[in-house]
């Protein structure tokens, strides 16, 4: 973890209200690990105040990018940044995907901007052999505007179904309705992983049918946070042995860990 | 060459900047230099573990924070074995905040504390917005006896310094201040946080766990100047000033209105290194304004 200047290559429009940016530091690119997050001070002054915590996207030759939803006035002033202008940033931070070697299955499930931290994963996953071979990913959305990176996942060689809760695109529902279907298709539980990342009580289902199937679950927990490294206790989330920090605990942590 | 180094009670600080209570933690590893720094105080401990208050625990307002954190920490024994002995080779004064549900507490946690040779003085922590203590469901610094009560009795269990942190919501700052003077306290700390609230339009709930919280940040420097201010006429020991301090010129006004010394809080999360970066700017400013000495600052505030 180091407080860092990293210059913006690029800031671009990934769909409605989605921005991809690439950051330079060599730093984060050697250090980072899938599932981590970075603490970015969105304006010099004091509104908005505090850093916003985004997952490392990818990680890239030379950096690493950043996929963020605009969703308040931080990540609206992050998306009029320009390539060239440098940002102030903590990281990396927080635990990454425990990533098990060798298993023939895994499977990706990401609920709206949760496909986000996802990506690094499965551009780490693509690089064993056996991992890749049995990567599948299930992106759950709104819309079919609010389906994202599909062509990232695709490009790692991963099987990619999509489910949108109108049914403009890929099956109309919930993104667990696939994982169970797939599930329930005789894949061998002994082999399979599953990492996920979404909206909390996409979450809570995901790891109930991770449980039914007794299938290792790990899941990305996103939360507000003040300072990103648990010294203020500001992002706690109930686990089964009392509260832990987002921040630090996290944000990725086993399933059955949660009391969901 | 300016003369930075200031005393709180018996307590010398070799520069008026200290990083304000549950804001540094080790956590921060190289990224904060504490050594820089007068004093640390460190996050608020009770005699027993706390668990804390049910998430969400953090909201941003307008250039300020709302916490409801409600006091999660380790408690008394694990300050003792695990965290004072990480400070051993700190370069720093170490101050403990210490909050209690009885005056019993404080007493036990002041007298234990003062047999630890790496705790340079106490701060009792008597204004946490977010938990409710014995007087009438309230805080005891909505009492004006229970602050004195507190103070008198932590002041008979130890030689160590004791700052006593007030509130912010009371009617008026000087009466509360005065309770802890007279209590035997070496010095006040204001303020702690001011209490609000926030609701999410869309889902009409609040926006914190626990409804309610604490306020902190730019938001609220210009009240708790006022109350530094007020609070420095009203007593003769010395007034750590606190509240939305992000920079040197903070701190300076701060000073000018009344306080000894300031402690740095939320702007640990947006920069840990800021209340490094405040202790050279102030160095810096006392130079360029030719004030040989910092504590030539305190209450020069220029009236009429």
């Amino acid at each position: 973890m180091k407080q860092l200047r990293a210059k913006i290559v690029s800031n671009k429009k990934a769909g409605t209200c989605f921005y991809k940016m690439r950051l330079a530091s060599a730093y984060l690119a050697a250090g980072s690990r899938p599932g981590q997050f970075v603490e970015i001070r969105c304006a010099r002054g004091e509104d908005p105040l505090l850093r916003r915590p985004l997952g490392v996207h990818n990680i890239v030759p030379g950096g690493i990018e950043v996929f963020y939803e605009v969703v308040g006035a931080g990540t609206k002033l992050l998306s009029a940044k320009r390539a060239g202008e440098s940002l102030d940033i903590i990281g990396p931070l927080g635990s990454g995907f425990d990533i098990k070697k060798g298993r023939a299955a895994n499977i990706l499930v990401a609920g709206g901007i949760g496909v986000a931290p996802l990506v690094a994963l499965a551009g780490k996953l693509s690089r064993d052999k056996t991992a890749a071979a049995g990567m599948q990913v299930l992106i759950g959305a709104k819309t079919k505007s609010h389906v994202m990176c599909e062509g990232e996942f695709r490009k790692y060689g991963a099987r990619v179904s999509v489910s949108t809760e109108d049914g403009s695109r890929g099956r109309k529902g919930f993104i667990t309705d696939i994982l169970k279907d797939i599930l329930g298709n005789g894949l061998t539980s002994g082999n399979t992983a599953i990492y996920s990342c979404g909206p909390m009580g996409m979450l809570k289902a995901v790891s109930r049918i991770a449980r039914e199937h007794g299938i290792p679950c790990q899941v990305s927990l996103e939360e507000r946070m003040a300072c990103g490294v648990g010294v203020c206790l500001g992002c706690p989330v109930k686990t089964r042995d009392g509260y832990k920090m987002v921040c630090k605990d996290g944000p990725v942590f086993n399933a059955e860990e949660i009391a969901w | 060459m300016v003369n930075l180094s200031v005393g709180i009670g018996k307590l010398k600080l070799k520069n008026p900047v200290m990083a304000a209570s549950g804001t540094w933690g080790f956590e921060y590893g190289e990224l904060a230099d504490i050594d820089r720094l007068g004093a640390v105080v460190l996050k608020t401990i009770t005699l027993k573990k706390r668990v804390g208050n049910p998430p969400p625990r953090i909201y941003e307002t307008a250039s300020g924070m709302l916490n409801s954190i409600g006091l999660e920490n380790g408690g008394l024994d694990d300050m003792i074995e695990n965290k004072l002995p990480k400070l051993d080779g700190a370069g720093t004064r170490v101050i403990v905040s210490i909050a209690g549900d009885t005056k019993d507490d404080f007493k036990k946690l002041a007298a234990r504390l003062s047999k630890c040779r790496r705790v340079d003085a106490l701060e009792l922590n008597l204004s946490c917005p977010n938990v409710v203590h014995g007087v009438d469901e309230g805080l005891f610094a909505h009492s004006e006896k229970a602050v004195y009560g507190i103070v008198k009795a932590v002041r008979e269990a130890t030689p160590l310094t004791v700052i006593t942190k007030l509130s912010p919501n009371v009617t008026d700052v000087k009466i509360f201040a005065a309770a802890a003077e007279a209590g035997g306290s070496d010095a006040i700390a204001l303020c702690n946080t001011f209490i609000g609230m926030a609701i999410d339009a869309e889902t009409m709930r609040p926006r914190l766990g626990n409804i309610i919280g604490g306020l902190s940040g730019p938001a609220i420097k210009p009240l708790s100047l006022r109350a530094v201010w007020e609070a420095a006429k009203a007593v003769d020991i010395p007034i750590v000033g606190i509240g939305g301090i992000m920079g040197w010129r903070d701190a300076v006004e701060f000073m000018l209105s009344g306080a000894a010394a300031v402690q740095v809080g939320t702007a640990n999360f947006v920069d840990p290194r800021s209340p490094a970066e405040i202790v050279r700017g102030l160095e810096k400013y006392l130079s360029k304004h030719k004030i040989g000495d910092v504590r030539k600052l305190v209450g020069a505030i220029k009236l009429g």
